[in-house]
């Protein structure tokens, strides 16, 4: 995917002005927030309300992550064991080439894919589309988008942004034979039927992870349409593709989290397919790929992964709640970012991925009101993190910038008004005789250049600020009046 | 994320007041009101004249070595121990909690944080007064910033004690708990997405068909006021605490001659 964050501003402004994608998104989102909600109002008390729930998550990923150099290797070899290779990729151009070569060895063609967001993170289906592998979309969400040419604008729902008539056209014009229908089932039924011939004919199936088991060498992929069953036990190659951030320790780590990740997602206590992939198939066995392959991806992760704070980033199950309930992201969707993960996860992890320099503009693109924090399952502090994020690329804070872009997104005026701010606010008198000044020029305010006032007038200061008032009423008070008693 | 559980101490003969930089230069009436309410339920109010801004600007715009200094600054006007009453959510948020973090939690910052409280907590959990009505029967809604609700529970004090007054009708709005779109420095590095933020915002504030909105919190109102302007709407917000005080009968006006001859005096 071409990945352009730094047309964020253009972008997102672009977006607000398209009434027709803030009303698919808002509708969506709203959906998405009540699915959720109901889905943990009806959590049972022995398994504790949400709060619970979520602390559990947090302390799961938590535990995994301070031993994660630990855990892959125990990944690794249990992979190996049950006859699952493994091959680590610290970049994306090395992930598309291990995935590359693997299917060439095999002369494969053609290849269906499960939903993956790591694969749209390493751009695969173009880097394989260059190299004459043709590569289909499997989940109809996928097909959807890229069928338009376009990307996922949601993490779980990839053509969110787009309304039923849009898919009507979009599939009247590109499949043959296709009336133009509103009818979802029918839409369904038309992608459903586009898909079983590319299963029947695929040399390989390639798809995401969302849990991977150390303990016992096991990959666990979570989905509703059969898509993720289907690529990975009918063609004859299967390669899994996944961050590093995936692993856990234990087979019993996973239930508690998938809970919260379907809930969190879709407002489901379960999605229809769960598939634990634990080997290739073995002599005797009637179906199933002949090899399996697992595809661990670094890039960037580790950089996230050395700083104590940062590393709460890599607790993301991936469920897109934060999305969902992001003021920003609900105005202005998904693509305006620029980047494969979007809303505040994409904040919060494209800066690893991408660096500080190209990604300057999302962290502060953020009220830091926190909501996305209140409804994440595994409690990751998003504003904390977007906060540190904004004091990298400043690179102001007392610790040199870690992110790989630190520094980028200094401006020498900004930190020198922040600094004489600063100073100002140490000294009061300086501070009350510029704050009084304001007061008398307050008429003056409305003429201020900012662009604030594009859709707001310019507030005014009051005549007088509460300093002087206090000031006066003690000098003029017999009476003992609020004012500093203690030198 | 609001704290779970807080031991509220007995009501207090004294208390410090922090005014916050906005209420300073923006609404001292707001400062007059807090006072005069808690003067009225026997406290002792004392104002560090000294005192300036919490430093959340530069906290939320990445600045922690700026924040940090002036945190110092301020935590040191502040040195009896009497509770630290403050006319905003989100900086009481930003002194409550970002304080702490900003101190690797040093012992004498947290003690400092554990005196802080919101002027609504404060009056609903500590000064635990019984209001009665003096007002004309109206109708208002609640905005509550975000920092406030989320980090403090706020929302829940301000309905409260508004739900204490016989005469206010309290109304709903729709998408309440959602952002306003102010969140500071993001207003103008963001300008066009917090204007999309606040003009649905508005929308759903004009929708309640309220006579007026309060909220604990200048930064939003000042962001929704001057959208409300620019959309000549004339609905407008004001501070809870002022609504509270002129209910109760005890607001203190600021005079305009008084304030012109003040202006006058401290302009010299
Ligand atoms: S950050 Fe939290 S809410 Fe957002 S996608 Fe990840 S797990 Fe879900």
């Amino acid at each position: 995917m071409k990945q352009q964050p730094e047309a964020f501003h253009p972008n997102s402004t672009a977006a607000l002005a398209d009434p027709v994608l803030r009303s698919n998104f808002r509708g969506a989102m709203e959906f998405l927030r009540n699915k959720r909600r109901t889905a943990f109002a009806g959590v049972n008390t022995e398994e504790g309300d949400f709060a619970a729930l979520s602390r559990r998550g947090e302390a799961i990923k938590q535990r995994c992550l301070q031993q994660l150099p630990e855990l892959l290797e125990q990944l690794e070899q249990n992979c190996t064991r049950n006859g699952i290779q493994v091959h680590w990729a610290e970049t994306s151009q090395q992930a598309n080439e291990i995935i590359e070569s693997l299917i060439r060895a095999r002369n494969g063609r053609k290849a269906v894919k499960g939903k993956s967001m790591v694969t749209e993170e390493i751009g695969l289906n173009e880097y394989l589309g260059d190299r004459g592998v043709d590569c289909i979309e499997s989940d109809m969400g996928e097909f959807i988008v890229q069928l338009a040419g376009e990307t996922p604008s949601h993490i779980i729902m990839p053509a969110i942004h787009k309304d039923a008539g849009q898919i009507a056209s979009l599939f009247e014009n590109n499949l043959e034979d296709t009336p133009y229908t509103e009818d979802v089932d029918q839409l369904i039924g038309i992608g459903r039927q586009q898909l079983r011939e590319r299963f029947q004919h695929a040399d390989v199936g390639i798809t995401g992870v969302n849990f991977a088991v150390a303990e016992t060498g096991t990959l666990c992929l979570v989905e509703n349409e059969g898509n993720g069953r289907m690529c990975t036990t009918v063609p004859p190659l299967h390669i899994a593709v996944t961050g590093i951030e995936k692993v856990v320790a234990q087979l019993s780590d996973v239930p508690p989290l998938l809970s919260l990740l379907t809930r969190s997602a879709t407002g489901q206590k379960i999605t229809t397919y769960f598939n634990m992939i634990s080997s290739p198939r073995k002599p005797g066995e009637q179906d199933g790929p002949e090899e399996v392959h697992l595809v661990l991806l670094d890039n960037g992760r580790s950089q996230a992964f050395a700083d104590e704070e940062l590393r709460k980033t890599l607790q993301c199950i991936r469920c897109g709640a934060c999305m969902n309930h992001c003021p920003v992201y609900t105005r202005i969707g998904g693509h305006a970012y620029g980047t494969t993960y979007p809303g505040p996860i994409g904040k919060i992890v494209s800066p690893h991925l991408l660096g500080l320099d190209a990604t300057k503009d999302l962290p502060t693109a953020s009220s830091l009101c926190g909501a996305c924090e209140e409804v994440c399952p595994v409690r990751i502090p998003i504003p904390k993190l977007l906060q540190r994020l904004r004091v990298e690329s400043n690179h102001a804070g007392t610790a040199e910038g870690i992110v790989r872009g630190a520094g980028s997104g200094r401006k020498p005026l900004e930190a020198l008004v922040w600094k004489a701010w600063a100073w100002a606010c140490r000294h009061p008198a300086i501070y009350h005789r510029g704050a009084s000044l304001a007061a008398h020029g307050r008429k003056l305010f409305r003429f201020l250049p900012s662009r604030w006032k594009t859709q707001r007038t310019m507030p005014q200061p009051a005549q007088i600020t509460l300093h002087a008032a206090l000031k006066n009423r003690q000098r003029r008070s017999a009476t003992p009046c609020p004012q500093e008693k203690i030198s | 994320m609001a704290e779970a559980v807080r031991i509220y101490p007995p009501k207090p003969d004294k208390v410090y007041l922090f005014g916050t930089c906005l209420v300073d230069s923006f609404s001292p009436q707001t400062g007059l009101d807090a006072i005069a309410l808690l003067e009225h339920h026997g406290i002792e109010v004392v104002f560090p004249q000294a005192q300036t801004c919490c430093g959340q600007p530069a906290y939320n715009s990445g600045y922690d070595g700026e924040a940090r200094a002036v945190a110092r600054s301020q935590m040191d006007l502040f040195p009896a121990s009497w509770p630290i009453v403050i006319l905003s959510g989100s900086c009481g948020g930003m002194m409550r909690k970002h304080y702490p973090a900003l101190f690797d939690h040093a012992p004498e910052v947290v003690a400092f944080a554990e005196r802080v409280f919101e002027f609504t907590e404060f009056l609903r959990h500590v000064v635990q007064p019984t209001f009665s009505d003096q007002g004309a029967a109206t109708r208002v809604t609640l905005h509550t910033s975000c920092a406030g609700r989320r980090e403090l529970g706020i929302h829940e004090h301000g309905l409260a004690l508004l739900d204490q007054l016989q005469q206010v009708q309290l109304v709903p709005h729709d998408y309440q708990e959602e952002c306003c779109g102010f969140g500071g420095t993001f207003s103008v590095k963001h300008a066009d997405v917090s204007a999309a933020m606040a003009e649905d915002k508005t929308r759903n504030l004009v929708g309640a068909g309220v006579d007026e909105f309060v909220s604990t919190d200048w930064g939003c109102m000042l962001n929704l006021n001057t959208t409300l302007e620019y959309a000549q709407q004339p609905l407008r917000g004001r501070h809870l605490i002022s609504f509270l005080a002129e209910r109760i009968g005890v607001t203190q006006p600021l005079g305009k001659a008084d304030s012109e001859k003040l202006f006058a005096e401290v302009a010299r």
